[in-house]
């Protein structure tokens, strides 16, 4: 019992964080800036954080992950990591030849007051940046926040540091596919060249994080949207930025500079936003929708009807990004699911608000925190107990101590493969979820269930 | 061909090739995509196995975000030290200082889980803003009547290595306070050794079936009982190089306790590690008498078993890159005993001693690199057509990319590597992966006749 020292009963907290549901800004921006083909993000800030990121992404996809660091060092707390910055940029263009560095802040270069923007124009000044070779940033403290604030802050800036402007429109759109893995970036790309929707996509990660084994190292694998694109960013007609928290301020920066009008819709998660997403594209986008999407859909909602006596009302506790859960409680909600706890740490009002307006009609009294931590889901969970656990690896630890089955769905996943493959989004990364939950509750129901009462069929 | 930095070029050097001007013991570069982390980190993984103390990290939250869990140390009894605490630091602290909610923390945590000490760990941000984390760390501990530790490891005041020391400095505070009553005569403490999928209870084991009594393991399935009464030990028994010689150094200043430093990997080290023990404590003959009975049957039950691997792997390659460069010796030394070339090796903290000792340990042609990175690192295994890649985290997928078999000799191990049951384990682990079909498919193999 890993966590037998968790008391069941509940005492409120006001400063302590234990197990937390989040992490730090500069590991979403890091993810983010992966999305640019040939990009090397940067951190700026000690050694240690630029070697945490890398790990945990790293342990996360079981890819090599780069990104170079300033180094800083007492010097530079006193004096301003300037030097620092100018250094590693003029090095890396050197050495490791990347298209663009995305460099972002830390909690110590925030705090001591370092301006990436005057350090960067300082870069291009001195003629440390090569022709044709970029530098962006963004500004992503620590304290502020959580991952999905510096995933948001990395791709508003990937996209206003390079769009442009040519006055001619083109017949593209801009599509932010917000803090997912390269599967489903890989699917959403895959459903609006089934719809016909030019597009460009911006970050990408998919071919960057989950690369093919060549027998080479390839500091820079294929994937990625290109510099040249983002450029062309500018130009598209539409904006269609999925999940609010992570992809928001991208497509509001874009229309207030460039004037292109944007939808900002939830995680295409489970059949209604998959509905409203397609919906939308249709309606912005000017096209019509395919019988290959409409079958797609016809299948994922027959499977769904088959199986609904094993959904109906099985309570579930979910983890994880804000943008996530409101998809995913919306799906576990339409399946006839009970999401009785909602957590996720990255803070903010709003996400509580919209949590109850879709839980309001479920015929349980929905726990939701936004500044929660997994020891307070695991008190809720000794109060009363749930049938099934969704979230990320760290979930684990409760779903043995409780003997709970668990779906392992976000950010990090540590222990299993598979999220850098198949997706969750879309009408078939719904299905892979139904697949996920019912393997999880049925095998709990085989292994549960008395010798008389064990059936072949279900 | 890849660029090297001019700052790195004397970083790495191909035994053969003269002089031998190696530089290390040095800040990384800023700019270079370095393998190394922050003096946080060093404190972090030293302290983290005192299982029956709660580890308190102020800070913004990602440093306690990364830092859970991520060390396979064992305990045998208490877990508190596999969760994860922070004071999860917001801008409002950030600008009017984040004591208070530092104390809160510390009383909530104290409240909850009923340590025997706290550690609170400073960050990057609290050296700048300026908290004076000793005088919270006081106030809780007369309030609360356990000994709360502060740790001065804000990540940019230096490298791993001042993150070691500044772990050493809090555990000293401990030591002393303990009743040594019941210490024998012929008493150690097993230090540097982290219990890593259970070595250190292998090495326990070890020492006590000899007649030695272990007072401590300190940061291996560690308890701050057990720590308060290390004074009592009449030797300090030091694995791994860097982190906590320090501590060994202050204990013998302070209590007079001499120390030697040993490696417990590979039947040759960890042998020796026994042997010093009991000539350390010639007093008692029985003692080596012991040690030698011990070694005998612990040998004769794994010789015959590596007989297997030791045909299969004659004449493998293999590149070594590890934390510090202690562990980088013996495992030149296993491979060797299991047949195999060592043709890269190398370390994120060696110093120049170290790597002078690894050069002459070192066949002509072997690269030996000091802080390397993932370019070089792919490129020299690569040019030396290794076979098998020993290292951590980073260097895992690198490897398998290449399609070279892989041994996690950090902390994502899984099965102890010390011991002779380790040794054991270590080669069947090689063999394992080096000999894995899968490796017929690596497009470097395909060249040559393998399989499409």
């Amino acid at each position: 019992m890993l966590l037998r020292h968790t008391p069941k009963e509940i005492k409120e907290r006001t400063a302590l964080r234990v197990n937390p549901a989040k992490t730090c800004q500069p590991v979403g921006a890091m993810y983010a800036s992966l999305g640019i083909n040939k990009c090397l993000p940067h951190s700026h800030g000690s050694q240690g954080c630029c070697a945490y990121h890398r790990s945990v992404l790293t342990r996360h996809y079981k890819d090599p992950i780069m990104a170079g660091t300033s180094s800083f060092t007492e010097g530079a707390s006193v004096f301003g990591g300037q030097a620092n910055l100018l250094q590693a940029i003029d090095n890396i263009f050197t050495i490791y030849e990347p298209d663009v560095i995305a460099v972002h802040s830390t909690c110590l270069s925030e705090t001591i007051g370092d301006d990436m923007n005057q350090i960067a124009a300082k870069a291009k000044e001195d003629g440390k940046i090569p022709e044709g070779k970029f530098v962006i940033h963004a500004s992503t403290p620590s304290y502020v926040g959580s991952h999905v604030t510096g995933f948001a802050n990395m791709t508003k800036s990937m996209a206003l540091q390079f769009a442009q402007k040519t006055g001619i429109k083109e017949d593209h759109v801009n599509v932010i596919p917000g803090y997912v893995e390269p599967s489903d970036m890989k699917e959403i790309k895959r459903l609006l060249k089934e719809m016909k929707v030019k597009n460009i996509m911006f970050p990408d990660t998919s071919h960057v994080v989950n690369a093919p084994m060549t027998g080479k190292y390839k500091m820079y694998p294929d994937g990625g949207v290109t510099v040249d694109e983002l450029m062309e960013t500018g130009d598209s007609s539409f904006t269609f930025a999925l999940g609010q928290w992570a992809s928001e301020d991208a497509a509001k920066g874009l229309d207030a500079k460039f004037s292109i009008p944007f939808d900002v819709l939830d995680l295409p998660i489970g059949y209604k936003a998959t509905d409203r997403f397609i919906e939308s594209l249709r309606k912005n986008a000017g096209v019509t929708v395919p019988d290959s999407i409409t079958v797609e859909r016809g299948q994922l909602m027959d499977v769904i009807a088959d199986m609904q006596q094993y959904l109906y009302q099985k309570k579930v506790a979910l983890v994880g990004d804000p943008d996530q859960m409101i998809a995913l409680t919306e799906f576990i909600v339409s399946l006839g699911m009970i999401p009785a706890y909602v957590i996720t740490g990255t803070p903010g009002k709003k996400f509580e608000e919209k949590i109850k307006q879709i839980t309001k009609d479920v015929p349980y009294e929905v726990k939701v925190k936004a500044e929660g931590d997994m020891f307070m889901l695991h008190q809720w969970i000794k109060n009363d107990p749930v049938d099934l656990l969704m979230g990320n690896t760290y979930l684990k630890y409760i779903a043995r101590d409780e003997d709970i089955p668990l779906v392992r769905f976000g950010f990090p996943i540590l222990d299993r493969i598979g999220h850098s493959y198949f997706p969750t989004v879309g009408y078939m990364g719904a299905l892979r979820l139904v697949e996920k939950i019912l393997e999880r509750l049925m095998d709990r129901y085989d292994r549960d269930i008395s010798e008389e009462k064990f059936e072949l069929v279900m | 061909m890849i660029k090297v930095l001019d700052e790195r070029v004397k970083q790495i050097h191909e035994k053969g090739a003269e002089p031998f001007d190696f530089d290390c013991d040095r800040r990384s570069t800023a700019g270079s995509v370095s393998q190394r982390a922050c003096v946080f980190c060093g404190s972090r993984v030293v302290l983290y196995p005192i299982a029956d103390a709660v580890h308190l990290i102020h800070g913004p939250i990602g440093c306690a975000a990364y830092t859970w869990d991520i060390r396979g140390s064992l305990s045998s009894g208490p877990e508190l030290h596999r969760l994860s605490f922070s004071t999860d630091i917001q801008e409002e602290e950030v600008i009017f200082g984040g004591e208070k909610k530092l104390e809160k923390s510390l009383n909530e945590l104290i409240d909850i889980y009923k340590p025997k000490a706290a550690f609170v760990y400073s960050t990057c941000i609290i050296g700048v803003i300026g908290d004076d984390v000793e005088a919270v760390c006081r106030k809780v501990s007369k309030e609360k009547g356990i000994p709360v530790l502060p740790v001065h490891s804000e990540g940019f005041k230096g490298t791993k290595k001042d993150g070691y020391a500044a772990a050493c400095e809090s555990i000293f505070k401990i030591i002393g306070t303990g009743n040594t009553d019941d210490v024998s005569e012929f008493s150690i403490n097993i230090m540097g050794e982290f219990n890593l999928a259970g070595e250190a209870w292998i090495i326990k084991k070890y020492y006590e079936e000899m007649g030695v009594q272990v007072v401590s393991t300190m940061t291996g399935d560690g308890r701050v009982g057990d720590i308060a009464r290390a004074h009592g030990a009449k030797l300090n028994v030091v694995q791994c190089s860097g982190s906590m010689t320090k501590l060994a150094k202050m204990m013998e200043e302070r209590y007079g306790i001499p120390f030697i430093r040993v490696s417990y990997f590979g039947i040759e080290d960890v042998s020796e590690a026994l042997y010093e023990v009991a000539r350390f404590f010639k007093g008692n003959p029985e003692i080596m008498v012991k040690a030698k009975d011990l070694v005998k049957r612990e040998i004769s039950k794994i010789i015959p078993e590596m007989e297997k691997f030791r045909k299969a792997l004659r004449g493998k390659k293999a590149a070594i890159y590890v934390g510090g460069a202690f562990k980088a010796f013996s495992l030149i030394k296993q491979l060797r005993y299991l047949g195999m070339e060592v043709v890269l090796a190398g370390s994120q903290t060696g110093n120049k001693e170290d790597y002078e000792f690894l050069r002459e340990m070192c066949n002509d042609g072997t690269i030996i690199v000091d802080d390397s990175n993932p370019l070089e690192l792919s490129k020299y295994m690569l040019e030396k057509k290794a076979d098998l890649c020993i290292g951590g985290v980073k260097e895992r997928p690198i490897a398998y990319k290449l399609g070279i078999g892989f041994c996690d000799h950090n902390h994502e191990r899984k099965i102890p590597l010390a011991g002779f049951e380790g040794m054991y384990n270590f080669s069947k682990e090689v063999y394992n992966t080096v000999l894995s079909p899968v490796w017929k498919f690596a497009p470097r193999n395909r060249k040559h006749g393998g399989e499409r």
